[in-house]
């Protein structure tokens, strides 16, 4: 290794370098100057031969100068008084009349890191600025910017950003965009180059003739651009229209990112640009690039967010490949789950199963999941594969499907009784911690339903001793805590030594704390205990919540075609922040938005004017009809939107998380479509009839017209009960658009 | 931005290492750790990292802004198909040979850490240092091929290391040109032999020796049709979905006669891009008719086998043949050895318990031929459930002179202006993306 020895290696190459007869020898000479570039680009520090190199770059072979310059470049700063040496050099050159000489000369100079390098490199770059040939324009262009770069406090001097501004309009392409970001460097303390409408016209003229890096880098400039009117807006629109299909993705990408920008006043716009850019993106995902097929996917990911039919009829798109990374197999496969629908889902669930068996663990486990998540929406055909699945008898399966009836469970409750007959039935057991911990969930929570539930207890509790994680034995405590309230018989026993175990044998202090909460609460007696330790068994409202939400477009497109989506985050969020920083306060509203209507969503009670609605006990349909034929009706109003489109089981359960009981509804698309529903408030019953599409109604054929009768009236309650109900089929709609 | 630019062995060996803007020094050490964890994108301390696989060797980007991903990942792979052309191929050994001109390349390319070109018709007006090949021929370099590894097993087409020679060489070599249609097929085929699924994705791709080339032109079939919405009734027309073009090919000919305008500069480039989705207008290449059975060789120990019986049929046209086709089928977990029965003793087969997957290798599989194979798995402790496990079979392979589309080239014509003599070369190759059959 050359990193040992260093020093004999140095002296070698100095002797060799400064040997009359090698210098003589072009070849030879040349040969150990690329040595020791070569020792540099592993890491040896070659710095003590700068005094060497700086000869050897008086020469005419260019070859050798590019090779001395990258060297004197790396070392400039380590030994600045011996580049000075180089830098008469190195100025005869940027007189040169070969262009390529001055150029090469100009950008090495500019790459000189050492301080009161400006007063050397300041007239060549000016000399460069006006030179004839567009090679060393471009050097010195961006000359500019590394200067800069060298006194960052420094003043700006406004003569070269006069001249910079000018040769915007220079007629060579690379010189044009090298003046952007050198402006956008030097201003940067300014907010950047300053696109205005004259700028922003001559660069949308100019890209035809820019090549694809500088069409994406100007198209990302021209982000910071408003068009004063819709008639510039849509003129700027169809110039770059040809853009959004354009073979390179890096510039598709850019020209939709713009295209999402400008056009945030009109969605249909937008709409039409995700269509159109859909086909390229779709590229992007099966390129021959692994890595270029990531980044596609994020950005699926990412539009999906806004327009989860957009890819629907492309799911197949989304198989994986069996040769491909994990880290692709896994975007895909969130991104199945995301376009599953009625006549996709038996082929994707087939897809889905046979990932399941994958040699990685990880994949596997995440196949699994993602059948769960789709389960929640087509339980049955997903619990038979799951089921199908603990046949495997393998570790890892069985945990992950253990873990994702847990989950399911907790999301649909109707899933309950054939979750509960497979766990039943499923002779082994998880070996995992997290499988543990499911399985012991499942088990206190519904051990009324699972037969055997005591008896894989007990296994647990006798091996006790050799459990190590203390989080299984916390869930080992509640769940037969729980189990004990549902059925005493067969666990009073099993519990005590449980509970005896865990106060006196045990050394984890919150597994022992824990067990001695149990202890004195069921002290209290089993009434008490009951009212402590049991909960909903099921939480259905959260499937509402989690089912997919269209987000507005604005919420991601400033992170678009940038490193967020592929990090799955904000990456850096100081920098998002100053691309959109013509509006940050808009930005900060909508990023609070979402939370707020979840908020209200979620408590609707608190929200509204203080009234709280309960289910109480239920009304039968007999008694609701006579009620609904003797009450007159109290309040009519039209609500403005159509009914919600969401599945029946859906819309039941987001009424019923605002405890509105639905009585019955007309199935499907039946028109007039009508749904009866009933909720009490405090000491007053509300009947309410929802109705679309009746003739008789007026202003029903549109949108939906609610009819509320009420015993005791009480108009207050009713207020609070529209506005309730409205808010919650709103979030519905939003939710099925 | 680009801050950094390296390009590092598999092994994390610095090959190349630019610094393109004032940085805090060697990050590289960190990344390299992380590397193994193949994530494409890093971040440490406001420094994040790209990077791209090619030719073994990981080509890194780091910044400090947050640019566009897609620019910079498809630079990354321009940077690396430069080099291949530059150098003659991609290996750690020729990039370790040929430091001082990728240096020179990077020079060019990137300046302040903004790209400044990268074609190369203009990058050729300054390079100058000259390319130093690897060894011309070697058995070793015979994997690296890869693409054109169709044609070392054939004499009488182009040599396939002549299109792995350095492009800027002065020795004075033939003019050549190659241009290849390479598509990429990936098939699901489901457990009644329905197809489920079937894309191809497919690109013309020229390389090109001559110096200065004027314009040349490729007529492509004239029946090719492209867009969903034509009728499907005749059946002789060749469609793809959509096709994008390089920015360079002039398009004025192709409506009416299909005829590519392009002037091609040095070097390596993709033309067309096209693809066709859910729909294969030929025969599956490959069909396979499986069994699985259950075996118990001694009930009392508990020795059991899974015999798997796989019938392979190839159903490409008789003069053609697929290449280094190989089949992996999994197996059930703890198969601890296999025995096999091959029709030919020039296939192979091998158990790899780590992958839980039997290998089965066909080096050569004419068209029209149908192979068996039968396996016997030794399984202990098997229970019904296990068979489950077998599946689905992931097949690669590699066909050569054939694309799937149908699509062809008619002709190609290097204006008259052209001097000297030059060599054309037109090939034609279907890759195996993934290609998947569920038992």
């Amino acid at each position: 290794m050359p990193y040992l020895g260093s020093e004999e290696v140095v002296k070698e190459l100095r002797r060799a370098l400064s040997n009359p007869n090698v210098q003589a020898d072009r070849l030879r000479y040349k040969n150990y100057i690329t040595k020791v570039i070569r020792y540099m680009t592993q890491g040896l520090d070659v710095s003590a031969l700068f005094m060497d190199m700086v000869k050897a770059s008086a020469t005419v072979d260019i070859v050798q100068k590019k090779l001395v310059y990258l060297y004197m470049c790396t070392y400039a700063s380590d030994k600045p008084d011996l580049a000075l040496l180089a830098i008469n050099t190195l100025r005869k050159d940027c007189a040169d009349p070969n262009p390529m000489v001055r150029g090469l000369a100009l950008r090495n100079m500019c790459n000189f890191r050492m301080p009161g390098m400006t007063e050397y490199i300041e007239q060549p770059i000016v000399a460069g600025l006006r030179d004839k040939a567009s090679y060393v324009r471009r050097v010195a262009v961006l000359g500019c910017a590394k200067m800069h770069s060298l006194q960052p406090n420094t003043e700006i001097d406004g003569t070269i950003v006069n001249e910079l501004y000018a040769l915007l309009r220079d007629p060579d392409p690379v010189v044009v965009v090298n003046c952007l970001r050198a402006l956008e460097e030097i201003l940067k303390d300014e907010g950047g180059v300053v696109i205005n409408k004259p700028i922003a016209h001559h660069l949308l003229n100019r890209m035809k003739d820019l090549d694809s890096w500088a069409q994406s880098e100007v198209l990302t400039f021209l982000l910071r651009y408003r068009p004063r009117s819709d008639d510039e807006l849509f003129d700027i629109l169809s110039l770059l229209d040809a853009f959004l299909l354009s073979s390179h993705a890096h510039v598709a990408v850019a020209t939709l990112r713009l295209f999402l920008h400008l056009a945030s006043a009109h969605p249909t716009v937008q709409a039409d640009a995700l269509l159109r850019t859909s086909a390229p993106l779709l590229a992007t995902c099966g390129a021959a690039s692994r890595e270029l097929r990531f980044a596609g996917l994020c950005h699926v990911q990412q539009v999906m967010r806004s327009q989860p039919g957009l890819f629907g009829t492309h799911y197949k798109r989304f198989f994986c490949g069996y040769s491909e990374p994990s880290y692709i197999k896994f975007r895909k496969m969130e991104i199945l789950v995301e376009l599953v629908n009625d006549e996709n889902v038996a082929l994707v669930l087939e897809e889905l199963r046979s990932y399941c068996t994958d040699v990685s663990p990880e994949l596997a486990q995440a196949a699994i999941a993602a059948i769960g998540r789709i389960a929640r929406t087509y339980s049955e055909k997903c619990l038979d594969i799951l089921t199908g699945l603990l046949g495997l008898k393998q570790d890892h399966i069985t945990s992950a499907v253990i873990q994702t009836f847990r989950d399911l469970v907790w999301f649909c409750p109707q899933s309950t009784a054939a979750v509960c007959q497979t766990v039943g039935a499923c002779v082994d057991s998880p070996q995992d911690s997290e499988g543990k911990q499911a399985l012991l969930w499942l088990l206190g929570e519904h051990g009324d339903q699972i037969s055997s539930a005591p008896y894989v207890m007990e296994g647990y509790i006798d091996g006790l001793k050799t459990e190590l994680s203390s989080a299984v034995k916390m869930e080992l405590l509640t769940a037969a805590v729980k189990m004990f309230l549902c059925r005493p018989a067969e666990t009073q026993d099993m519990l005590g030594r449980l509970l005896h175990y865990c106060i006196e044998e045990e050394s984890d202090v919150c597994v022992r704390d824990r067990a001695l909460l149990y202890y004195r609460l069921l002290q209290r007696g089993v009434e008490e205990t009951r009212k402590v330790v049991t909960g909903p068994k099921s939480d259905p409202s959260m499937s509402v919540l989690t089912g997919r939400q269209e987000e507005p477009i604005s919420e991601w497109d400033s992170t678009f075609n940038t490193l967020g989506p592929l990090a799955g985050c904000d990456l850096c969020p100081q920098t998002a922040a100053t691309s959109a920083a013509d509006q940050p306060s808009c930005r900060a509203e909508n990023e609070l938005l979402p939370e707020s209507t979840d908020v209200t969503l979620s408590s609707p009670d608190d929200a509204e004017e203080e009234i709280s609605l309960s289910l109480g006990p239920p009304l039968s349909h007999e008694t609701f009809e006579k009620m609904w034929l003797d009450l007159e009706t109290l309040h009519r109003q039209t609500l403005g939107f159509p009914r919600p489109r969401a599945a029946p089981d859906t819309l039941q359960a987001a009424l019923q998380l605002v405890k509105i009981q639905t009585l019955a509804f007309t199935p499907g698309d039946t028109v007039p479509w009508k749904a009866y529903i009933y909720t009490r408030s405090t000491e007053t019953l509300i009947l309410a009839e929802l109705l679309q599409g009746d003739q008789q109604a007026p202003g029903s054929d549109e949108s939906l017209v609610v009819s509320v009768k009420q015993q005791p009236v009480n108009q207050h309650a009713i207020r609070g009960f529209v506005s309730v109900l409205k808010s919650v089929l709103q979030t519905l709609n939003v939710d099925t658009l | 931005m680009i801050s950094q630019i390296f390009i590092l062995s598999s092994k994390g060996d610095h090959l190349i290492y630019k610094d393109c803007i004032l940085t805090t020094g060697l990050l590289v050490a960190l990344f390299c750790l992380c590397l193994y964890l193949l994530i494409l994108l890093q971040s440490h301390k406001g420094l994040h990292f790209i990077h791209v696989r090619q030719g073994g060797l990981y080509w890194v980007a780091s910044t400090k802004t947050n640019p566009s991903p897609f620019t910079i990942i498809e630079f990354l792979n321009r940077l690396a198909a430069l080099t291949k052309d530059y150098c003659g191929s991609l290996s750690e050994k020729s990039v370790r040979m040929n430091f001082a001109l990728i240096y020179e390349l990077l020079d060019e390319m990137v300046d302040f850490g903004y790209i400044q070109t990268t074609s190369t018709d203009i990058l050729k007006n300054f390079i100058q240092t000259e390319a130093v090949s690897s060894k011309p021929f070697s058995l070793f370099d015979l994997s690296n091929v890869g693409l054109f590894g169709a044609e070392t097993q054939q004499s009488k087409v182009a040599p396939s290391v002549a299109a792995s020679r350095p492009i800027m060489s002065s020795r004075g070599e033939q003019n050549e040109i190659f241009v290849d249609v390479i598509e990429r097929l990936s098939v699901v085929i489901g457990s009644k032999g329905v197809l489920m699924k079937a894309d191809i994705q497919g690109e013309i791709r020229i390389k090109c020796f001559l110096p200065t080339c004027s314009e040349m032109r490729i007529g492509l079939n004239e029946e090719l049709s492209i867009g969903k919405s034509q009728l499907k009734g005749y059946s002789s027309a060749v469609r793809v979905d959509e096709c994008r073009f390089h920015q360079a090919v002039k398009l004025d000919e192709f409506d009416t006669f299909r005829i590519l305008k392009v002037c091609p500069s040095q070097g390596e480039q993709t033309v067309m891009q096209y693809q066709l989705c859910d729909e294969l207008p030929c025969a599956p290449p490959f069909q396979l008719f499986p069994s699985v059975e259950k075996d118990y060789v001694n009930r009392s120990v508990n020795l059991s086998m899974v015999l798997i019986f796989l019938k392979l049929r190839c159903d490409l046209p008789p003069k053609s043949t697929a290449l280094n086709v190989s089949i992996t089928v999994p197996v059930p977990k703890g198969s601890t050895s296999m025995s096999q029965e091959l029709s030919s003793p020039d296939q192979t087969a091998e158990l790899q318990p780590k992958n839980k997957a039997l290998l089965w290798e066909i080096p050569r599989f004419p068209g029209g031929a149908q192979l068996s194979a039968l396996f016997k798995v030794d399984v202990p402790g098997l229970s019904s459930a296990s068979l489950l496990e077998v599946g689905p079979v992931s097949m690669s392979f590699e066909l050569p002179k054939q694309t799937c589309t149908g699509l062809q080239i008619r002709f190609l014509r290097l204006s008259p202006t052209q001097t000297g003599l030059s060599q054309r070369w037109v090939r034609y190759v279907t890759h195996s993306d993934s290609y998947t059959i569920r038992i």
